[in-house]
């Protein structure tokens, strides 16, 4: 639910007046505004939010909150030259088939980003076009920043010592 | 050459002849990528139809590591990201999770910081001209940048021990206080170094081959580099007057006085003239600094997180006790989550930091400039002649490790 304090926020009453339901939650933290996005509906959250100003994404990345579900957390921090501010978004995926749609058609700069979250995460980016690893060897198993990644080895199966 | 006349064409002109493409593959060791990167090149003689990069050879998991050391373990990780401005590193790290942990930082701290890091930036851009200057065949631009650079790397050492990996600043503040009779050392830099800026210039400005390699090469439209995310001296050579220092100030920034250099031509010498005017600019903030060096502590008021001072360890049992819960398990960081940048000499340098309230963090992110400015490397090099990729890739000015992590 989006609190008092988000809800008086200029970019979330903006968000609400155009998409409704869309801002699924959020938290005013250390001065960072959160928004909680709705995964199914990131896009057009996205072009919205680029009308409104918010010209840089600055970067995607994402979170494991691995046993919980949904597993991941999505992050795109964006960014507003004009207006000299800066918004958390963040969309919950499941664990079970890490999906969600890519933001390329709004930022190009996401495609990176992108690929680096799938590479290291796992997760899918529908409609991106060349989601393929980035960092790690083409042939690499697994998804190193996840929580069940061991730091030591190279494989899932590696045998505690 | 890129052109091989003194009459300067553009080379958006120079059109494919013929459709027998050749594919080149550029890297992982070649002397122009500075660092391991692979660029493979779809050519029709010498006009570039295709540009892929392939990154990842100097990838070493360094956001994994983060997540299994205590928090100012990390610090030290930090330097090894981009290994030309480890203090800019430091510093976004230190102010994420300073942020977290709602930490005062005195201001002897800030000043000696900003000091720091806009020397470092110096060193920073100074390899990059030098280097930039060698690809084009300016050779003697290299030992000039170099010699100045050893001047900084010294004063480095003089201050944390380390000449590159200085791991010199701290959560809470810097690692020790300025060291002895180091305003003399610092003034001496200072005030030799605009010469040598003018130096630079004579050498290269106005010098013929230098314009023609560089005037109307690696052009990207300003749109364009927003829609890609690109930062710092690229997208101020477009005419965006957008600094990370002026806009949102951190560490103290907003008392110090320095402009914002801004061309609008968005070409290889538009990125050249922007880094040299940050070079003076940030000589001229390093002299503010050390000139109105404030006196007081160096760390912050807060024993859990600071290691206490020696003195005290042998008089005070708490003082003691600090030490060894610090030493042994580390501090824990109230749960939450922040994003701090700075303007890194390459762009905006930003650590997305989570806490789940334990003494380890649980993710950190590094939304490294590099990584984001090497994006465009593609459509800045579709359709130039492969003499210009040099100067087009030379003047993005990346770190491979900023890249890879």
């Amino acid at each position: 639910m989006l609190s008092e304090q988000v809800l008086g926020m200029r970019v979330t009453q903006a968000l609400e007046g155009n998409l409704p339901g869309a801002a699924v939650g959020g938290k005013l933290d250390r001065g960072e505004l959160t928004i909680d996005i709705d995964p199914a509906r990131i896009v057009e959250v996205c072009r919205a939010l680029k009308a409104d100003g918010y010209l840089r994404l600055a970067a995607v990345t994402c979170v494991d909150q691995y046993p919980m579900e949904p597993r991941f957390e999505v992050i795109y921090h964006l960014h507003s030259i004009s207006r000299n501010e800066r918004l958390r978004l963040k969309c919950r995926v499941s664990g079970t088939q890490p999906e969600i749609d890519s933001v390329i058609g709004v930022w190009r700069g996401a495609d990176w980003f992108e690929r680096e979250v799938f590479d290291l995460f796992g997760v899918h980016f529908r409609n991106h076009g060349n989601m393929t690893r980035i960092l790690m060897p083409e042939d690499w198993e697994g998804h190193p920043l996840r929580k069940d990644f061991p730091v030591h080895g190279y494989k899932y199966s590696y045998p505690q010592e | 050459m890129a052109a091989g006349t003194l009459e300067h064409t553009p080379t958006a002109a120079a059109e494919p002849s013929r459709r027998r493409t050749m594919t080149l593959n550029m890297g992982p060791q070649h002397p122009s990528t500075h660092g391991v990167l692979r660029v493979v090149l779809d050519l029709d003689g010498e006009v570039i139809l295709k540009a892929v990069a392939d990154i990842g050879f100097l990838h070493t998991g360094i956001e994994k590591q983060c997540e299994t050391k205590t928090w100012q373990q990390v610090v030290p990780l930090t330097d090894r990201v981009d290994y030309l401005s480890n203090l800019a590193n430091n510093l976004a790290y230190c102010l994420a999770v300073e942020r977290l942990l709602q930490l005062e930082i005195p201001p002897r701290a800030q000043y000696l910081r900003v000091m720091l890091t806009e020397l470092s930036r110096i060193a920073s851009h100074l390899v990059w001209l030098g280097t930039h200057a060698l690809d084009i065949g300016a050779m003697s631009m290299f030992m000039y940048c170099f010699r100045e650079r050893e001047d900084i790397l010294k004063i480095l050492e003089m201050f944390s021990g380390q000449r590159m990996m200085t791991s010199y600043l701290r959560i809470g503040g810097v690692a020790l206080d300025a060291p002895r009779g180091w305003e003399k050392v610092v003034g001496k830099f200072l005030s030799e170094f605009p010469s040598r800026i003018d130096m630079y210039e004579n050498l290269l400005t106005g010098n013929p081959i230098w314009t023609i390699r560089t005037k109307g090469v690696g052009y990207m439209s300003l749109e364009d580099l927003l829609d890609w995310g690109v930062t710092g001296p690229m997208i101020r050579a477009a005419g965006l007057k957008w600094d990370i220092r002026k806009d949102e100030p951190y560490s103290g920034y907003d008392k110090f006085d320095f402009e914002v250099p801004t061309r609008t031509e968005s070409d290889v010498f538009a990125r050249y003239q922007v880094r040299i005017e940050e070079l003076r600019q940030s000589h001229k903030i390093a002299k503010q600094a050390l000139d109105g060096m404030p006196p007081g502590p160096f760390q912050a008021d807060a024993p859990k997180i600071l290691l206490p001072e020696r003195e005290k360890m042998k008089t005070e049992m708490e003082a003691l006790i600090c030490h060894f819960k610090i030493v042994t398990e580390g501090f824990s960081v109230p749960a939450g989550e922040a994003y701090a940048c700075v303007e890194a000499p390459r762009g905006e340098l930003g650590y997305y930091v989570v806490s789940d309230g334990t003494t380890k963090p649980y993710r950190v992110h590094m939304r490294t400039p590099s990584f984001a400015n090497l994006q465009i490397l593609a459509p800045m090099l579709e359709n130039t002649l492969i003499a210009d990729s040099i100067a087009a890739l030379g003047s993005m000015d990346f770190v491979l490790g900023d890249t890879d992590r």
